[in-house]
């Protein structure tokens, strides 16, 4: 064989192992497993392979706690995203990725090719994608680069979704000085398809064609995966060429011909070309089918001239799909990229070698047993460190103006309307939407295309809680998810966990990665709410600072009729504002603590499953049977942010009484609880059926007039604050920030 | 009424144009993809969707107003046959000289999706009659290049000739006069930046849509 020469000088194999990111030990199972050196294009597949990003080696062990199955599950984690049933021979497939370090190098092309990857990890498997969401984290606003940031990941996300033509229907940004240096951007994708025609990645039989459509292949984003599985320092700007380029257009060319060519039934497997490119994509659908595979690189569609097969195996050009189709089928793949206008090519077939075997100009630059490659990484079960549990808070005393407190917790950068942001982003293309960001919703809600169906989507976590105590952060991350689905009427059925941390290598990080997943894994076993999808990104770090502890959830409900749906955005005067669950208490962790008094202590709200499910299965109940139109859940900000959104929504005061009149009822946090608005007359079933369920439901207010206002038992109202003012201060935050210079 | 919708290559509200006709108006919706040099015989409407045909990495619409397509929808205006272009559909009618004026970048910038409300300036077209008295549409826009713009002898022609169909009541891209939607000298060439498209049912937010296409019906 001949060994391709080496670009980097003299160092050897070893040397050059470290700077690819595998540690000596990995190397050594490498020529342990190879039986020799690898040369250089081998190494380079070893190295993004046995990326924590392509691995999981820090999290397997950890991740297998998570419940996978379920009635509603067809397929869980392992293939590109994970698929549930929605009834009617209807699946819905979904996933949320992170793309967290190319986004902070180049922002608007890493978070674009962050939406793009996401949106390929659902089509892949026969998904037309329906919708997107979006998470993300940006550090301090007072912090020099957030505001550039923010301009760049939100034009990116925008640019995108956009032109593909895909709605972009909720979301979540958080502000916190922990992401200065690592900023978090998580898409997700959700697609619809045929239950019955879902497609995987493994190939099923040697002596298939390899087929490669798509953008052609050029030099960027090499080890990118590698990238994403290190630590930031000084020199990261320096990353910058390896950050992909997206194009939407050939995005939305790919869908298209993809879904076509799916259409045809010539497809046998199929998988994106993500991150590691040919190379991941190449080895995981040989090594799930149990068969080898050989590549002719010479035929792959080259964007630039004299790339090497070592860059062409680790490019991260992006819109690439690599398709292994049914004997004699090619001809019918070639009229559909052909009406398409996509590059598109043979590259290879399978075997039964179970070897991977690269060809490059007449030579044999790589022939590896693809067994190591796919199922040999190095695991690791890293040390550990309980977190530390919180001390208790010290009671709060009342704030003497409420006033105040109330317009500055509404202009908190995590509070305040995110309006700039979400008008970017097309969010009624294909003509489903329901409700979206601009909508008064907990969740997004798209139709389930033709049908009385619809989806609601979300994505949760509160990161400040899960710093706090991981194992009930976790849990309240789960929680909340499951609540906003069930606000707006929904079934939960699944979620996708998108893990956030630093670096495992240190024990108090990876005790918060396993105390999270403990928490969270709690969660979706008690609420019946199975992970089918995720993605981990750790080292999210900045010279040895980790950030805040992120498992960001997705999640996934069905509406089985649309028609019975609810928001926040239709109280009317006259209606009682009652609230099911019980009265606030818990200000530990509190927006109230951290904005007003600058201070972060004391435990996140406990989550007590058993109260979140009945509770949450009432008022889901009273929402299917048409009793209940209005629902806003309580999360930040307690009882007063929920009440303050519901009439600002509607533009309809409340006004509480005295069993709302004080700081723990006002602003505790406190689970499983919702804030409901009725008719009068309806008020009796409400309070009937939440007797039955065992969960208490209190009138604590009543709606009318222009302002929201307390009124304790005995003398001056606690505070009245026009509505006006609310909404100045709500919106005027973000595009005041945004428009400074 | 027989209608068709042309997709291009980047068009993505071609099935949203189809869907929004066939709810609004009961008829039956044809798909022509931009390649074709001939248009389904007998047509009544012809709509050129939203989207970013061809990326727009050009000129929005300026590729696609090139399109074989391109040959036979002009020669079925010439006939009188309606042809409506929503946002991208109408960049590419004014990249393809059948529209005056030119669809800029926004004032703002930005990329721009919201709900606007609508006067419809002039009620007695082939694509407005059915607004009657109401005289407000509810419809929402979302593009980048929304920013109409003509000179002003020509923006005063068709202001006074009543070939401006739409007004935004709260402009939300430095459209020139705040101008939504125009029709050509002959009016049976609408293009309009909002979405009639998306705003065909009440559960989308607004059903003033239907009414355009409803329109259009009523004159086939």
């Amino acid at each position: 064989m001949s060994a391709p020469h080496l670009s980097s000088g003299q160092k050897t194999m070893a040397e050059l192992a470290a700077e690819y990111g595998l540690k000596p030990d990995e190397y050594a199972v490498v020529v342990d497993r190879l039986g020799r050196e690898p040369n250089q294009v081998e190494l380079g597949i070893f190295s993004v392979m046995w990326s924590e990003h392509c691995s999981y080696k820090s999290s397997k062990k950890h991740l297998g706690k998570f419940p996978t199955t379920g009635p509603k599950v067809i397929c869980g984690p392992g293939e590109n995203a994970g698929v549930i049933d929605i009834g009617d021979g209807q699946a819905c497939i979904f996933k949320m990725e992170s793309h967290n370090h190319p986004s902070y190098i180049e922002p608007y092309q890493g978070a674009a090719t962050g939406v793009g990857g996401i949106m390929r990890d659902v089509f892949t498997m026969g998904a037309r994608p329906i919708a997107l969401l979006n998470a993300l984290r940006f550090g301090d606003p007072n912090h020099p680069k957030t505001r550039r940031l923010v301009e760049g990941v939100v034009a990116g996300i925008g640019g995108y979704g956009n032109c593909v033509g895909v709605p972009t229907v909720g979301g979540e940004t958080n502000f916190h000085r922990g992401y200065d240096g690592n900023i978090l951007v998580n898409a997700m994708c959700v697609g619809l398809a045929d239950a019955d025609k879902i497609f995987y990645s493994a190939a099923p039989a040697p002596g298939l064609p390899v087929v490669y459509f798509g953008s052609k292949t050029g030099r960027d984003g090499i080890h990118g995966a590698t990238m994403a599985s290190a630590e930031f320092d000084e020199g990261s700007d320096e990353k910058r060429p390896t950050v992909q380029v997206g194009d939407p257009f050939a995005e939305k060319l790919l869908i298209e011909a993809t879904l076509e060519l799916m259409a045809t039934g010539a497809v046998a497997a199929i998988q994106d070309m993500g991150a590691a490119g040919l190379t991941s994509s190449s080895v995981e659908m040989a090594g799930k089918g149990g068969v080898g595979i050989e590549l002719d690189l010479d035929a792959v569609p080259q964007r630039e001239t004299g790339m090497s097969a070592y860059e062409m195996m680790l490019s991260e050009s992006q819109e690439r799909m690599l398709a292994i189709l049914k004997p004699g089928r090619e001809h019918e793949g070639e009229r559909i990229f052909k009406k398409w206008g996509l590059d598109a090519a043979t590259i290879g077939h399978t075997t039964d070698t179970g070897r991977m075997v690269l060809k490059h100009k007449g030579a044999v630059v790589a022939d590896v047993p693809l067994a190591p490659l796919f199922d040999d990484a190095p695991l690791y079960d890293r040390p550990w460190t309980e977190p530390v549990k919180p001390e208790p808070l010290a009671p709060l005393p009342e704030p003497d103006d409420w006033r105040a407190v109330l317009l500055k917790l509404l202009a908190a950068p995590d509070v305040a309307s995110k309006r700039w942001l979400w008008e970017q982003y097309d969010r009624h293309v294909m003509a489903d939407t329901l409700a979206d960001s601009a909508t008064a919703a907990d969740a997004g809600i798209v139709r389930v295309h033709g049908t009385k169906k619809a989806l609601a989507v979300t994505s949760d976590v509160t990161p400040r809680y899960v710093a706090a105590d991981p194992f009930e952060g976790g849990k309240q991350a789960v929680a909340e998810a499951w609540r906003n689905l069930t606000s707006v009427g929904a079934d939960p059925i699944a979620i996708t966990d998108n893990l956030n941390f630093g670096n495992p290598e240190r024990p108090e990080i990876m005790g918060q990665i396993v105390r999270a997943i403990d928490g969270m894994a709690q969660a979706c076993r008690a609420l019946d709410f199975p992970v089918v999808s995720g993605n981990v990104s750790l080292y999210n770090e900045t010279s040895g600072v980790g950030i805040p502890p992120t498992p960001t959830v997705g999640a996934v409900g069905l509406l089985p009729d649309s028609s019975k749906r609810a928001g926040y955005g239709k109280l009317q005067p006259g209606h009682l504002v009652i609230l099911i669950g019980e009265p606030g208490s818990h200000l530990g962790q509190s927006l109230y603590l951290r904005e007003i008094l600058g201070r972060e202590e004391g435990p996140p709200p406990p989550v007590d499953l058993a109260v979140e499910r009945r509770t949450g299965d009432l008022v889901r109940g009273l929402i299917q049977d048409g009793v209940v139109t209005t629902v806003h859940d309580l999360s930040d900000g307690g009882l007063l942010l929920a009440a303050t959104e519901m009439a600002l929504a509607s533009n309809v005061g409340i006004a509480f009484g005295p069993d709302a009149a004080d700081l723990p009822s006002l602003l505790g946090e406190d689970q499983a609880r919702y804030l409901i608005a009725v008719p009068n007359p309806v008020a009796m079933e409400v309070y009937e059926r939440a007797e039955a369920a065992g969960v208490r439901a209190e009138p604590l207010g009543m709606a009318g007039g222009c302002e929201l206002a307390v009124i304790p038992a005995h003398g001056e109202p606690l505070f009245a604050i026009d509505l006006d003012d609310l909404r100045a201060a709500h919106e005027g935050w973000m595009p005041a920030y945004m428009a400074k210079a | 009424m027989k209608s068709a919708v042309v997709v291009f290559p980047g068009s993505n509200c071609d099935r949203d144009c189809a869907v929004a006709i066939e709810r609004s108006t009961g008829s039956k919706v044809e798909m022509v993809w931009h390649a074709e040099s001939e248009l389904p015989d007998g047509l009544d409407m012809i709509v050129l969707p939203g989207g970013f045909s061809y990326g727009d990495y050009l000129r929005c619409g300026a590729m696609a107003s090139l399109s074989p397509v391109m040959g036979a929808v002009k020669a079925a205006a010439e006939r009188g046959v309606a042809v409506v272009g929503i946002c991208n559909g109408f960049q590419v009618l004014c990249e393809a000289g059948m529209l005056p004026g030119a669809l800029l970048r926004n004032a703002g910038l930005k990329y721009v999706c919201k709900q606007v409300a609508l006067d419809v300036v002039n009620g007695q077209t082939r694509f407005t009659s059915g607004y009657d008295e109401q005289r407000e549409a509810v419809m929402t826009v979302g593009n980048g290049e929304g920013n109409f713009f003509a000179d002003e002898p020509t923006l005063d022609r068709l202001e006074g000739e009543g070939h401006v169909l739409f007004r935004y009541k709260d402009n939300p891209n430095g459209s020139a006069r705040g101008i939504a939607g125009i029709v050509n000298d002959a009016g049976n060439v609408l293009g309009l930046m909002p979405h009639p498209d998306r705003a065909f049912e009440a559960d989308l937010g607004s059903a003033d849509g239907a009414i355009l296409f409803q329109s259009v019906a009523a004159a086939a």
